[in-house]
């Protein structure tokens, strides 16, 4: 039930776009059409459905403060707590450089769809996001850190394939020249993110 | 004919860029407006929204995002020639992951409570995309002290918009500024209320949204076609 619970929360009600802005500037770059936003938001549910679940091991047996005790009794007061972001980073690199790499082994028609956009999740703060966040709020067991890795990237997902096929219908409307592109952009994340808003009452 | 007209020097030498030549300072200006990072370039959008509901901690994250982004510039700028492209990311990441730590420690010892309300933020200016754009863009092909000044630029871009966001937030949101009341008693004795829908989440988009929308119509080359 906890699990469901955290998966439900991390899509709706602590949506990473609505509610934290994080990955904002992929999010506003790629959101032209809704096919581009498809592949993205695929590839960021897996990045971070792996990288939140493989942060939490780190940070559990390397980083927490007696978290080497299992190395030795001699490590128990040992702190590395201050290294966690060069780690996470370095985590979260590494697997995106893997899911490159499997995907243009297995799957070349979607590598090719994709181009740019994969090496720069990397540098997409919903991720990194995602693995602070998980961090923060720590999460007891890594079935629950896996969860919220997957609703934060479902809850991704969905905000920028709606905000695509909004600014898809955009194309056939008379906007104020000035706010062309990306300030109307900007205002209809902000009307999306109200509307997500109503989500908080709901009590789990 | 002397010889002394002959003895000229072997090559007139390149004349060596003033530090503050009229390029130099475009690199300053231009972020300001016509290449701002957050309204223009569309970088390092997600920290500034999140943090701007007080002055206070958005001009603590401004400061230590021109920090970040001046120094791991000036770094990556004298690495540029050894880094393998391959792994150039990585690298990048690695420098401005150490930058951020460095900040985090010292907003740790000196400034506690804006760290702590700053949050996961700190830890995420290392995916600020301005950082990362600009070392891409800039640091990996100019020289260590243009780079600089980019950085600063940059860096100052950003926090003019997050300091007109949160300015605006923080006035109409909870009548104070930088802490201290601006909205006097008398007012609110009148039936003024502290609008709280500035203080959520979503005003901030649509406040950028406002700044991009007045910064365009006047500065009409910004504006994007359909």
């Amino acid at each position: 039930m906890e699990h469901i619970n955290i998966f439900i929360k991390a899509i709706f009600i602590e949506n990473m776009i609505f509610a934290y802005f994080l990955g904002m500037c992929s999010y506003l770059a790629i959101s032209k059409t809704v096919k581009s936003a498809i592949g993205l938001g695929l590839a960021v549910i897996f990045v971070l459905l792996v990288s939140v679940p493989a942060c939490y091991m780190l940070e559990k047996y390397v980083l927490k403060a007696g978290a080497l005790s299992w190395l030795s009794p001699d490590f128990a007061t040992v702190d590395l707590s201050f290294l966690s972001f060069i780690m996470f980073i370095a985590t979260i690199a590494s697997i995106v450089q893997l899911v490159e790499m499997i995907v243009e082994k297995y799957a070349p028609a979607l590598y090719t769809s994709l181009g740019i956009f994969l090496p720069l999740i990397a540098v997409n703060c919903s991720i990194l996001g995602g693995a602070l966040f998980m961090q923060e709020r720590e999460y007891a067991t890594l079935g629950e850190a896996t969860v919220f890795g997957l609703g934060s990237g479902v809850g991704w997902f969905l905000a920028i394939v709606a905000l695509s096929a909004i600014r898809e219908k955009l194309r056939y409307s008379n906007i104020p020249a000035p706010l062309r592109g990306l300030g109307i952009t900007f205002i209809l994340t902000g009307l999306m993110a109200i509307a997500f808003m109503s989500f908080m009452g709901i009590a789990l | 004919m002397s010889t002394e007209t002959i003895a000229v020097p072997a090559k007139p030498k390149e004349p060596k860029e003033a530090l503050f030549s009229p390029k130099n300072k475009r690199l300053l200006y231009d972020p300001l407006n016509d290449n701002n990072p957050i309204t223009v370039q569309v970088l390092g959008i997600c920290s500034a929204l999140a943090v701007t509901v007080k002055m206070k901690p958005s001009i603590v994250m401004a400061v230590a995002v021109i920090v970040v982004c001046a120094f791991s510039n000036v770094i990556i700028s004298f690495i540029r020639n050894i880094i393998p492209t391959r792994i150039r990311i990585i690298v990048q990441l690695t420098v401005v992951a150490a930058m951020v730590i460095l900040v985090d420690q010292f907003l740790k010892a000196f400034v506690f409570d804006v760290s702590k309300q700053l949050s996961v933020f700190v830890g995420l200016i290392i995916t600020n995309c301005i950082i990362m754009g600009r070392l891409e863009a800039f640091a990996m092909a100019n020289k260590p002290w243009p780079s600089f000044l980019d950085g600063i630029g940059n860096g100052f871009g950003y926090g003019l918009i997050l300091v007109i966001v949160s300015m605006i937030r923080e006035l109409f949101g909870s009548g104070e500024l930088m802490g201290f009341r601006i909205i006097p008693e008398s007012i609110y004795k009148l039936g003024y209320f502290n609008n709280s829908l500035v203080i959520m989440p979503p005003m901030a988009l649509i406040i950028v949204g406002i700044i991009i929308w007045v910064q365009r119509s006047g500065n009409k080359k910004l504006i994007e076609s359909k």
